[in-house]
Order: C-alpha cells, then structure tokens, then sequence
C-alpha cells in the first residue's frame, strides 16, 4: 500500500515538474508571443496542477490529512488557466504586437481593422 | 431543472422527518426515494429530468481532462522537436452558442484542445478567432473536435 501511494505521488509530481519544464522550453524557443502562450497557457496549468495533486495525495495518504483546499486550487486554476492564455494574446494583438512572419492566413486583422473604424480609433 | 433539485431535497427531508431520524443515511435513502419518485412522475415536468444533464456534465468534464492531457503531449513534442515546424493561422470559426456562458466555457474548452489559442470573441459574440499553432494538417481535426464540444455544450443547455 506505501510502495503504491508513493509510485502515485512520485508520478503526479514528476509529470508536473515534466510538463513545467517543457513549458518553460517552448517559452525560450517558440517565435512570437502567440505561440508561446500556447506553451504558457497548457503546459503550465496542467503542470501545476499534477503537482498539486501530487502533494493532495501525500498528504492524504501519508499523513492521513484530508486537504480540501488543494483541490479547490486545482479547480480554480483550471478555470483561470486559459481566461489568461485568452486575455492576454488578444491584449496584445490589439496592442499591435505583430505575428511571426510565418503566419500563414490571418483572419482577425479584418475584424480588428473593422472594429477600430466603427469605433474610430486610428 | 434546479425545480427538480430541490424537489428532491424536500422530499429527502420529509422521510427523515417521517422516520423521525435525522442521520446522513437517512437523507441519502430519502434522496434516492425521492428520485424514484421523480424518475416515476417525469411526464408531469415541462423540462428533461435532471440526472441527465448531471450525466451530460460529467462527460464534458471527462472530455475536458482528456483534451487537456492531449493537448500537453501536443505541446510537449512541438516544444522538444529538434526542428521547428509551425505554420500559424488566425482563423476565424462561427459558433451557434448563443448564451454567455456557453460562449465562454466553449472558448476555454478551445484553449485547452491541442495547437488552439482564442484571441477574440467578435461583439455580436457569433465568430471566435482562434490562433492556431499548425494550421495544414490540423485545420479539419480542429472543426470535428469542436463540433464535438459544442455538441456536448449543446447536450448540457437544452431544456
């Protein structure tokens, strides 16, 4: 039971650290910053949340503590998680950050440009 | 729905109040009674009985870990292969959702799927721009993928 709670632990937390990392990585190699919130917005929450519950689970099993409150966080990070991916491309887009150039079709700059005569902004 | 929730509840009540036994055991058996009771009545309500929408929201949660585990193994081998092979798109995808909340947890649902960004909701809020990380071979994935959550949005909102 002990050899089995630690391998469920271990695990959680080693994918976490994995995905973190790899979110991380894709932060210094992806090219323009809507790429990389792909990395920041995925990797980062569900790696962050491993790890959550791998602490969840040590405690649980190991110290008999039932934390309640851990699993409110992972909740509450999965919702916010991709709201901030969200917010802050499309802060910047319509800041202007340009996209890597290797964009291949563009769809939004229609809308935008739209939106910012209706609303007469130059 | 939320009716039939706490008809449910009233009803748990009242067996723990008819067996004179106010325990946690009492009110789940009355709990389960009481929707007995209702499975038995459901032509009288106006609307679809509720344990199928509870059952339609846990398979959308279901969906959503396994997108959300999907899309990191995505991300994951995008990030460590060698070469960088990226063809970004914005694209711009229409949506039948109409409600607010359906529109926000459909865009959420799209930011957790594999190589898919939303960047804007257009202000009639019918079209959502979304960024995509490798636009040649994930173009129509994407679309049946989407149609499977706004199916299963569909699945959980209709009355």
């Amino acid at each position: 039971m002990t050899i089995l709670a630690n391998i469920l632990i271990v695990f959680f937390i080693l994918a976490g650290l994995l995905f973190i990392v790899v979110s991380a990585i894709g932060l210094y190699r992806l090219p323009d910053l809507y790429t990389r919130a792909h990395a920041a917005s995925k990797s980062s929450t569900l790696g962050v949340m491993c790890i959550l519950i791998g602490v969840f689970f040590h405690f649980w099993l190991k110290e008999n503590h039932f934390n309640p409150g851990i699993l409110l966080g992972i909740l509450f990070l999965f919702i916010t998680g991709p709201v901030g991916g969200h917010i802050m491309s499309r802060a910047s887009y319509l800041a202007g950050v340009k996209p890597w150039p290797g964009t291949v079709r563009d769809d939004l700059k229609i809308e935008v440009e739209k939106m910012k005569k209706e609303q007469g902004i130059k | 729905m939320s009716f039939q929730i706490l008809l449910n509840v009233f009803l748990a009540f009242l067996w723990m109040f008819l067996s004179s036994n106010y325990s946690v055991s009492r009110f789940i058996i009355g709990y389960l009674l009481g929707l007995l009771c209702i499975l038995a009545m459901r032509r009288f309500f106006k609307s679809r009985l509720y344990t199928d929408r509870v059952w339609a929201v846990i398979k959308l949660t279901v969906l959503f870990i396994k997108e959300l585990i999907l899309a990191n193994v995505s991300v994951l081998k995008l990030v460590l292969n060698p070469k960088l092979e990226l063809q970004p798109a914005f694209f711009k995808y229409e949506t039948t959702l109409t409600q607010d909340w359906e529109i926000t947890l459909l865009s959420s649902l799209i930011t957790l799927t594999p190589g898919t960004v939303v960047v804007h909701v257009s202000d009639d809020s019918k079209a959502l721009f979304i960024h995509v990380i490798d636009s040649d071979d994930i173009d129509e994935t994407i679309d049946s993928i989407k149609n499977s959550f706004e199916k299963a949005i569909l699945e959980v909102s209709q009355t």
